[in-house]
């Protein structure tokens, strides 16, 4: 079932590919069905049993076959809980996707759409590989099609954007394989034929320089993608000049194969090296917390706010999964999902306003509310969200983290829950400078249409669903990793 | 004279058979048709030769060992040399009066070729280096119609014959040393040599490391490569970049492993400053070229640099095999994505003219969307070269990396991040133009089922060895 839910992204990319030569209009279409499949084909693994899959018998479903038997390489794929929710959060965005670029997409449709099933592909890739070599290679490939959603489909300034977005994904990925071929040498040193299964690299981290230095080499390829303070600057550019289904794919997703990353691997592979890290990782987390709240707040342009936010945003991840508490971790993950369905909504937001107004400046925005109201309201709504208005799913992952985090970290807590306030500071002042104030644009715009309302509002009611009743996430994140979330709180 | 002797040496024969009757056929009737056949043929013969003698053949002489090594080495040659006759034909009718002996060149070019990756004699070494040589010299200057390629001729002829003098003076060294001139004899006395000997060999080392430096382009021995690459005719540049290449690398990991060079520090030393500086610069360089040739002249030296790093694992005796694996696989996938890269350069619809070659990154602009074929293989091939998953060239580096980290040779991985990370930044520069949609391309290639067959071939050749790259190493398994 984890093979096919590959191989229908991939054809139904093919198919798209296909279809552009003569029906581009019916590409989205395709897409469209495509994720459907996926969707059943997903909901039919649904954790409603025990899970008894795979070793241990922890996995909802598992399968293994040989690749590269030279070096012990195999397709070794587990779905838990964990995998799960963010496979979910993933098919949803990819709905979002379509609907955002429906329109949107005039050049080469077909071909847009083979991208974006394909860079989906690729995420549900990460989610899924349990061979180390095997997730390099899909957290490497979902690049392409992302480099060329934005370097064909990209606004003004897409090639150097894409370039930064590339490079900084691609060197820290070297430095991630060059871990992962150490760790595995080294395991094999230790008796063992060469492997890079998951299971059998467990426990198996050499302590000291040697492991702290694997760490890094892991830590880093996902701090980037996080992304982290210090190695965030390729993510407003990419952000920005993306297009929107492009925005709402990278906040949403790809920015999550980061944080999924530290939780499968590097907490688990590296128990010792990650404890003694810890204080840096917070450290990076309240910095990307505070430093993106203040560049948000200081931004005109709609789609670099927003992209300034995730990186706040996602501090409070690196701070939920570092701060070794067991309510804090389980904070992250559904930050995870709070912050990709509030981000995705604003960037097509971003995207909608784009389309009407033809440009992302909030300084010739303004009054917009009188005259698209349904725009004004939901801009509103996720805004709320996007500060951590209590009954919305951000405020619960939030609060969850910063609750978990004072227990170990008390300091540290307090600096950063001056992120909520930030976040109060720039959210608030989007509206105000998009939608209140006097009309600054004469021409008279279109208010939302049934299609951009229903994504709007499914995205909406997840987020209240995850405000007001977010057991069943919290759930999911439990039985979710054996290893790597409630085995590892002290 | 037995007959295994003449099974072992019938595809070097044949192919040599092929040249004999080219030869005639340019003397009595001139036709690029039958050429072209010919060449084909005799190609194909030599082929299939390789293969039937696969995978048992283990035949030794004093000069030329024709063992598995050899064998998988003179196939990917022959297949390369096929891919060049097959690119070569509309390119050369358009820049020269007569092309029959542009094939005859080519087929001498891969005889030695062949030679050098069987030689096991200083001798055998110098004779295939010499005829690879040579007839490149020809090759480049072919195309009559313009000065360029006879510039870089010119400068080729004066470097490399420079080089070979070098190389030569090297051997009578090692001679003068040990008084041996076959690769094991070498090994054996190497072991044997007093302090005196010790000095003179060392010496000879570094003047043979020096010579062969040139061959491959390695840094600091790289000035004549991008005029070289740029001058040359685009089929000639791809044939230069990867048998070339490849057979004076063969030649050099054999004689590395055979003479047990790997001992000496001084020689590892060497060997490990030339990759470093290799990797940095060439890319580097590579970084602020506008003209792809040029570009991939650049990217050559740090694809070399990177291969170095086979000899240096090598080191420790225990790697022999992976070294050898890792080199064999590299320069299939790396001849593969090359040849790759120049079938798209010499495109002949895209070389309408009969002017200089359009080979400027701005004439690749759009190029995926006006001829999608093209603009796909050549993406793929940049892909490769930069290491992407999925593609030849990912494995290849996994190979390395694997090879490297077996050993305690930090300062090379780190080289190799270092260069694969700016690596991509020009790769990509290649791709952007590829995806430009903004101008209209003035060159509409049109593409003949020729030219489509070979991209479907090179296309699926590099995607298939990233995706299963499993039988290809069982093959070099089967043969160390």
């Amino acid at each position: 079932m984890l093979v096919t839910l590959l191989l229908v992204l991939l054809g139904g990319g093919l198919l798209c590919l296909a279809l552009d030569r003569f029906r581009p209009e019916a590409a989205r279409l395709v897409s469209l069905l495509t994720l459907v499949v996926a969707a059943l084909i997903l909901a039919s693994l649904a954790p409603l049993g025990p899970a008894s899959a795979g070793p241990g018998n922890a996995w909802l479903a598992y399968v293994q076959m040989p690749w590269i038997p030279r070096f012990g390489i195999s397709i070794e794929l587990g779905l838990d809980g964990l995998s799960f929710l963010l496979l979910v959060l993933t098919l949803a965005l990819g709905f979002i996707a379509v609907s955002a670029s429906w329109t949107e997409i005039s050049f080469r449709p077909g071909l847009f759409q083979a991208n974006l099933l394909w860079t989906l592909a690729g995420v549900v890739g990460v989610f899924l590989a349990l061979d180390l070599f095997l997730f390099f290679v899909f957290w490497e490939i979902m690049l392409v099609p992302m480099y060329l959603l934005i370097a064909v489909w990209g606004h003004e300034a897409r090639a150097h954007a894409a370039y930064k977005f590339f490079i900084f994904t691609q060197v820290s990925g070297l430095l991630m394989l060059l871990a992962i071929l150490v760790l595995a040498w080294t395991a094999r040193t230790t008796g063992q034929a060469l492997s890079f299964s998951y299971f059998d690299l467990l426990g198996q981290a050499p302590t000291g320089q040697l492991g702290m230095a694997i760490m890094l080499g892991f830590f880093i390829a996902f701090a980037v993608k996080l992304p982290a303070f210090g190695v965030h600057t390729w993510l407003p550019d990419a952000h920005t000049q993306a297009p929107t289904a492009g925005s709402v794919l990278l906040a949403g997703i790809l920015l999550k194969t980061g944080a999924y990353g530290l939780i499968r691997f590097v907490l688990p592979l590296f128990p010792e090296s990650s404890l003694a890290f810890a204080p840096i990782a917070l450290g990076l987390g309240v910095a990307g917390i505070l430093y993106g709240a203040v560049l948000a707040f200081a931004q005109d342009d709609f789609k670099r706010l927003v992209a300034y936010s995730s990186v706040s945003h996602m501090g409070f991840v690196l701070l939920g999964l570092y701060a070794f508490n067991a309510l804090a971790q389980r904070g992250a993950v559904v930050q995870l999902v709070a912050h990709g369905i509030s981000t995705a909504a604003l960037f097509m937001m971003a995207g909608a306003l784009q389309q009407r107004l033809h440009t992302r400046d909030m300084r010739k925005m303004g009054g917009l509310w009188q005259q698209a109201p349904r725009m004004g309201a939901c801009a509103l709504f996720f805004a709320m969200a996007s500060l951590g208005l209590p009954g919305l799913g951000n405020f619960v992952a939030e609060f969850m983290v910063l609750a978990g985090l004072f227990a170990e970290h008390p300091i540290t807590a307090a600096l950063a829950a001056l992120g909520l306030v930030t976040a109060a500071i720039y959210s608030l002042s989007l509206i105000q400078r998009a939608f209140q104030g006097p009309d600054n644009d004469q021409a008279k715009i279109d208010d939302f249409g049934p299609r951009e309302l229903t994504t709007m509002a499914v995205m909406a009611a997840a987020l209240l669903w995850l405000g007001l009743y977010p057991q069943p996430v919290l759930d999911l994140a439990r039985i979710a990793p054996p290893l790597s979330l409630s085995g590892l709180s002290p | 004279m037995n007959s295994g002797m003449w099974q072992a040496l019938s595809p070097l024969l044949a192919l040599s058979g092929g040249t004999v009757v080219l030869m005639l056929q340019i003397a009595f009737h001139r036709n690029p048709r039958w050429s072209v056949a010919i060449t084909q043929l005799s190609l194909l013969l030599g082929a299939g030769l390789l293969l039937w003698l696969w995978p048992g053949s283990d035949y030794q002489s004093l000069l030329l060992r024709v063992d598995g090594y050899a064998l998988l080495l003179n196939l990917l040659f022959i297949l390369a040399a096929a891919v060049t006759c097959w690119l070569s034909p509309a390119y050369i009718a358009l820049r020269s009066e007569q092309s029959g002996e542009f094939f005859l060149l080519l087929l001498l070019a891969t005889i030695g070729a062949m030679i050098l990756a069987q030689a096991v004699h200083v001798a055998s070494l110098l004779l295939g280096l010499e005829l690879l040589g040579v007839a490149l010299y020809a090759l480049i200057a072919y195309p009559d119609r313009s000065l360029l390629p006879l510039e870089a001729a010119v400068k080729y002829l004066v470097l490399s014959g420079a080089a070979s003098a070098t190389l030569l003076f090297g051997f009578a060294l090692a001679y003068a040393g040990t008084g041996q001139l076959a690769f094991t004899g070498l090994s054996e006395s190497l072991a044997l040599a007093g302090s005196g000997a010790y000095t003179l060999v060392m010496a000879a080392s570094v003047m043979i490391i020096c010579g062969l430096a040139f061959k491959l382009s390695l840094v600091p021995f790289h000035m004549w490569t991008p005029d070289v690459y740029q001058g040359a005719p685009s089929p000639v540049t791809g044939f230069l970049a990867t048998v070339s290449k490849g057979a004076v690398f063969a030649v050099f990991l054999r004689a590395f492993l055979e003479t047990g060079a790997y001992q000496f520090p001084i020689i590892l030393n060497s060997l490990a400053a030339i990759a470093v500086a290799s990797m940095l610069v060439g890319n580097l360089l590579a970084l602020r070229q506008d003209n792809v040739k040029r570009l991939l002249a650049y990217s050559s030296i740090a694809h070399m640099g990177y291969l170095l790093i086979v000899l240096l694992v090598c080191s420790d005796p225990a790697n022999h095999d992976l070294a050898v694996e890792a080199a064999l696989f590299y320069l299939v996938a790396y001849t593969v994505t090359t040849l790759a890269a120049f079938a798209v350069l010499t495109w002949p619809g895209y070389e309408q003219y009969q002017g200089p070659e359009h080979t400027e990154l701005k004439h690749l602009s759009g190029l995926l969307w006006h001829h999608p074929l093209a603009g796909l293989l050549m993406l793929v091939a940049m892909l490769s070269l930069a290491g992407i998953p999925l593609t030849a060239g990912f494995v290849g580096k996994f190979y390395l990396f694997s090879a490297a980290v077996t050993g305690p040779h930090w300062l090379l991985l780190g080289s190799l991040v270092v260069g694969s990370g700016i690596g991509i930044y020009y790769y990509l520069r290649v791709v952007y133009y590829l995806l430009r949609r903004d101008d209209n391309h003035a060159l509409l290639p049109n593409a003949g089922w020729h030219e489509s067959c070979l991209a479907v071939v090179l296309l699926a050749a590099v995607l298939g060895l990233g995706i299963a790259p499993q039988s290809l190493i069982g093959w070099i398994q089967s043969i160390l």
